[in-house]
């Protein structure tokens, strides 16, 4: 039971730490620009093919290194050439305009690389068990994948509160006209937020491909949650999404350790039904049966109940 | 022999005809095939590597040596249903328009029990233009049991067969005293774990299930959690029917987690599959299958695996069962002289074909089902002359069931119509 | 008030002829296709082009409403209902507005981007859910049911499809009626007005969230009889036609034919089923092309294609749109050309045969010549069309300004 535990804990950790990486670049795309980009996780997509590609050829730590970079520069020009000319149409084409890409991202992938599943490797240098705990070995991939993303996060919590062009960077997100007057070049900065947005979403590829597997479907897959994530930790907020990703990523976890369902709960009650009953499938559902769907449902009551998310701002 | 002069002109006349009539158009009319499977999507690769081996086969076997029917070539229509029912019907409403009268399909029971129903609908409607049905890999039991139609022939033992199968191989391996069943929360997973659970109780009592999961297909991206209950079950091995990527993520969790247990499987090789478990699956993994694998038993299999790798070299060919479907079609095309559904219909019932492997296969006429030895092989790299994914890694067949110890009865009441 | 008929007339009359001009067995399948996207298309637009609320999720109703009526048709095939399947189709979008009554009742509380990211969850939700309560969903299989019980119709049993065809253009020219009507009425208005400023329509006395409620249950409506006419076609329903893949292809035919205009989903959804039901047999790739054309359709034709059409109306009052005839042509040729050999040349790098069939030319991936041929024309025909843009521009401002003496 406690192996169980500490397990569904760390597993937690890691998928939320992921996701994190994924809702951060969304988040402040978001406050930038006010636009929720569809495409992004098509940017995670992007850097897992470019690091396979890259990692055939040059090695998993290239790839590493150069994958973000290159889906991080696709993110600019995207920025540039395509999101630019579309705000002045409005809100709703900019968000049509990006789940149009997201969906032309998928297709080009597919023509590209193929539409078979890609065997990208672990790195050799990680493929040992971190530790073994209770006969379950905790590969050093994942301890990897951990360390990564909490680097991630205090490197961005840094560069964003304590440097320079951090402090532009949130000036120019609630006052982009006064800092356009104080003589910066906010078009430059927007695109320089949207780029390393999607940088990141690429770096989250690249680690999160060998284990998630690296195949067309991967961006629809985990596009959907960190929308939600980033909508239930309130948008806009950084914080909100980390506490957001931790949640859903361990709340995924643990349901799926379980293995308590509808039947507990009647038992509880004293009630039990029929199979043949019409709403057979209602008291017979598992909580690992409804673990994928958990997200949304707590999407539907927060936004029901309160929203502006668990840290969002008030509503403008 | 009167050799009368009328005779003797008569009989000229006779050759002749006979000699000019490869010349006629009619006769080199080709025989359209359709052949339905994704194409695009995400199933795109499974779907166009049996388009390329349907038309290696046809190639091969009969257009290279001058058709069919007295010089017709087969003529190969794919058709892209992109695996969703809703396309299908199209793309059948498509074929009927066209005139073809002969569908292959595979990928996805689902689909399978639509194209039935719908085929059944139609002909039903449309007498004297019916269509037929070939399904050469949709293994849910219903479509020859319960929902089982004239119209339909499947060229694949059902899942319940498999199981038989695995579970006898399962049994016989006394070190396992536990086993941890995680499939696809749909009708053929839940006819696996059914199934499976019945099976192992009555071999082998002493087995105990530690575990009956079911996932959302498609949606699971990384099996970690379910893996963590396996081991905290303390499993002996796992059984799955899970395919595709459900099938690439579920291994990858077991091997990553450092669990060296035994993992009995329908769909763990090829289409990028193989290459993925790679070193760390070798001697783990098994497969129930049709067809045995390495170590091919016959020169004349060996030859068409190696054409059809020089013709294809990014594919393999995975799915032997669809060139036994098509010649044993060809076969019932010749013998009965026609390409109308009806007449092919009856000439495969109880039918008997020889394999490139030399082995004999029996279309039961009762439910349309076949019968053919099945195999269970491992994932390794040892004896394995022709691997898959290109990657030096494949299948070597371990055990074998001979096609008659196969055979079940069967619950299918085929309404058969008049004509 | 007659020219205000002619558009109707003419649309009833293209929806008796075109079955007996393309009347071969596919192209009445496109037809009833095309049929049942018009009207999910328009029900969508209801919701965001009139209404300004995005959302993901439409796809719910639709399915709602046809797997209900798979279940009408199911029970009427065992008796336990008697009456005519032609009434199937309303049995659908009764279904749908109960769904959207009580989805909407907590949905449409706020707009804007809470209001999508609640449909994309409930969206979500349901597709997921269907997969679990197989009695109503029927799994992955679906619920399959038989269109040919109950009562004869005039003796038409519904057994071909041709027959369904005309019960289908029934119901659109129905469907498209009233939800041209409803446009008309206050509500619809109000609902153009909650649009473009929710608080000024608040100011005049309007309840913002109440007109934003009756839009959606009216789309709700309309969509489950858009299901209906589906279960009526196909026969069955499954999972996917819940899911967000289906939302997203009815927001592609919305946006792509143009949102501000009533015609714009019905043109969208014309040209998206023909793609996707022609196209795909011709190429490989032509969901690549669909999204190239709906991103650059997103960036330079934000009005959509009707909306393309609409521009012209200027010139039209002018009486001048004879003089855009031969600029189009000067610019449009070298366009085509050059979209022709892009295409070539995409299919040239994709293709796994030796020989390849562009229109009729032969192409070689292997031959040096095909790939300097095609780039050669591709080059030469994007060149000639930036050339003739200005003169395209020229002719473009004077079909649109006001001629001498003439109203403005």
């Amino acid at each position: 039971m406690l192996e169980v535990f500490i397990f569904a804990t760390l597993n937690g950790l890691v998928t939320g730490l992921l996701l994190f990486m994924l809702a951060s670049g969304l988040t402040l795309i978001f406050s930038m620009m006010g636009v929720l980009n569809f495409a992004h996780a098509s940017f995670y997509m992007l850097g897992a093919y470019f690091a396979y590609s890259i990692s055939s050829y040059l090695g998993f730590w290239t790839g590493l290194l150069v994958a973000p970079v290159v889906a991080g520069f696709c993110g600019a020009l995207v920025e540039r050439y395509g999101l630019r000319h579309v705000h002045k149409h409005g809100h709703v084409a900019e968000l049509v305009f990006t789940f149009g890409l997201a969906f032309l991202i998928e297709e080009i992938v597919q023509f590209l690389w193929g539409r078979d599943t890609k065997n990208y490797q672990q790195p050799e240098l990680l493929d040992f068990p971190l530790f073994t705990l209770f006969g379950q070995e905790f590969s050093a991939y994942r301890g990897f994948m951990i360390f990564i993303s909490v680097a991630i996060f205090i490197g961005l919590y840094y560069t964003l509160t304590r440097s320079r062009i951090g402090i532009i960077i949130q000036a120019a997100i609630t006052h982009p006209h006064t800092v356009a007057n104080l003589g910066h070049n906010v078009p430059l900065i927007f695109m320089g937020v949207f780029g390393v947005g999607s940088a990141l979403a690429g770096v989250a590829g690249v680690i999160a491909g060998p284990v998630l597997t690296t195949f067309p479907g991967m961006a629809i897959v985990l596009g959907s949650i960190v929308f939600v994530i980033v909508v239930i930790g309130g948008l806009g907020s950084l914080a909100g999404a980390f506490v957001a990703s931790l949640l859903i990523g361990l709340l995924q976890s643990y349901a799926i350790a379980s293995d308590v369902g509808m039947p507990d709960l009647l038992d509880l009650i004293g009630v039990s039904f029929e199979r043949s009953h019409p709403l057979n499938d209602l008291w017979t559902l598992t909580l690992p049966q409804i673990a994928p769907i958990l997200p949304f449902l707590l999407l539907v009551l927060v936004l029901i109940f309160r929203p502006t998310g668990l840290l969002g701002k008030r509503e403008e | 022999m009167n050799t009368s002069p009328r005779n003797l002109l008569a009989s000229i006349s006779i050759a002749a005809a006979t000699a000019l009539t490869p010349l006629t158009s009619q006769a080199q009319e080709p025989v359209r095939i359709a052949f339905m499977d994704p194409l695009s999507g995400s199933f795109a690769s499974i779907g166009t590597s049996g388009l390329r081996q349907i038309e290696y086969a046809a190639e091969y076997f009969f257009n290279s040596r001058g058709g069919i029917l007295g010089g017709r070539p087969i003529e190969i229509v794919p058709l892209d249903n992109k695996q969703s029912p809703t396309e299908t019907q199209l793309q059948f409403q498509r074929a009927v328009s066209e005139g073809i009268r002969i569908i292959f399909q595979g990928n996805s029971s689902a689909v399978a029990n639509t194209l039935s129903s719908t085929i059944s609908r139609h002909n039903r409607r449309n007498p004297g233009q019916e269509v037929l049905q070939i399904n050469y890999s949709a293994v849910d039991p219903a479509l020859t049991e319960e929902e089982c139609s004239f119209w339909h022939f499947r060229f694949d033992a059902h899942a319940i067969m498999k199981l038989e199968v695995l579970t006898d191989y399962i049994a016989m391996n006394e070190d396992i005293k536990s086993v941890y069943i995680i499939g696809q929360d749909y009708s053929f997973g839940q006819v696996v774990a059914d199934t499976s659970i019945a099976m192992l109780q009555e071999k082998r009592p002493d087995i105990e299930i530690v575990g009956n999961e079911f996932h959302p297909i498609g949606q699971v991206k990384d099996f970690t959690p379910y893996v963590t209950k396996i081991v905290a079950s303390g499993a002996d091995a796992v059984i799955t029917g899970n395919f595709g990527a459900d099938m690439v993520s579920l291994a990858r969790s077991i091997i990553d987690s450092g669990l060296r247990i035994p993992i009995y499987t329908f769909y763990a090789a090829y289409d990028g599959i193989t290459a993925t478990l790679g070193e760390d699956a070798k001697g783990l993994v098994y497969l129930v299958h049709n067809e045995t694998s390495n170590p091919i038993p016959t020169e004349e299999r060996k030859e068409f695996i190696r054409g059809f790798k020089a013709a294809n070299p990014d594919k393999d060919v995975t799915q032997p069962r669809i060139y036994n479907a098509l010649r044993m079609v060809v076969e019932a095309i010749e013998e009965s002289g026609s390409t109308d559904p009806y007449d092919i219909a009856l000439a495969l019932e109880d039918r008997r074909h020889t394999t490139l492997s030399g082995e004999e296969i029996w279309m039961r006429g009762d439910d349309h089902q076949i019968f053919q030895s099945l195999h269970i092989s491992v994932h390794t790299d040892e004896g394995v002359e022709f691997d898959a994914d290109n990657s030096g890694w494949g299948l070597f067949s371990e055990f074998h069931v001979p096609a008659e110890e196969t055979i079940r009865e069967t619950s299918c009441r085929m309404r058969r119509p008049r004509r | 008030m007659l020219t205000r008929l002619i558009p109707w007339i003419g649309f009833t009359a293209a929806l008796l002829i075109l079955p007996l001009l393309f009347d071969s067995i596919l192209a009445i399948s496109v037809l009833n296709q095309m049929a049942i996207a018009i009207v999910f298309a328009l029900a969508y637009n209801m919701l965001l082009g009139q209404g300004g609320m995005l959302s993901f999720g439409h796809a719910v109703y639709f399915g709602l409403g046809g797997f209900m009526a798979v279940h009408a048709l199911i029970m009427i095939e065992y008796e336990t209902v008697y009456f005519s399947v032609t009434l199937i189709p309303l049995v659908g979008g009764l279904f749908g507005l109960l769904a959207a009554i009580f989805i909407g009742s907590f949905s449409t509380r706020k707009a804007g981007t809470v209001f999508a990211m609640i449909s994309l969850g409930i969206g979500e939700l349901i597709a997921a859910s269907s997969l679990i309560f197989v009695d109503f969903f029927g799994g992955e299989a679906g619920v399959s049911g038989d269109r040919t019980f109950g009562p004869l119709f005039f003796g038409v049993d519904f057994a071909q499809n041709v027959e369904v065809y005309y019960l289908a253009a029934f119901w659109v020219l129905v469907a498209t009626l009233f939800m041209y009507l409803f446009t008309q009425t206050p509500a619809g208005r109000m609902a153009n007005a909650v649009r473009d400023n929710p608080e000024r329509a608040e100011f005049i006395g309007y309840s913002a969230r109440r007109v934003r409620f009756i839009s959606f249950c009216a789309s709700g409506l309309f969509a489950g009889i858009a299901g209906g006419l589906f279960a009526m076609n196909y026969e069955f329903l499954t999972e996917e036609n819940l899911n967000a893949a289906t939302s997203g292809r009815v927001l592609l035919m919305a946006y792509i034919g143009g949102l501000g205009y009533f015609i714009g989903p019905i043109v969208g959804a014309v040209v998206l089923t023909l793609m996707n039901s022609l196209l795909s047999n011709y190429t490989e790739l032509w969901m690549l092309y669909l999204g190239i054309m709906f991103v650059l359709t997103v960036m330079f034709l934000p009005r959509g294609f009707a909306g393309f059409i609409m521009m012209h109306q200027m010139a039209w009052y002018h009486g001048k749109l004879r003089s855009l005839f031969i600029p189009y042509l000067i610019t449009g040729l070298p366009a085509l050309i050059a979209v022709l050999g892009v295409v070539a040349l995409i299919e040239l790098a994709h293709t796994q045969e030796e020989l390849l069939h562009f229109l009729g030319i032969p192409l070689s991936p292997s031959s040096a010549i095909s790939w300097v041929v095609v780039i050669t024309v591709t080059a030469v025909a994007v060149n000639a069309t930036r050339r003739s843009l200005g003169q395209l521009k020229k002719a473009w401002e004077f079909a649109n300004e006001a001629a001498m003496g003439t109203r403005e």
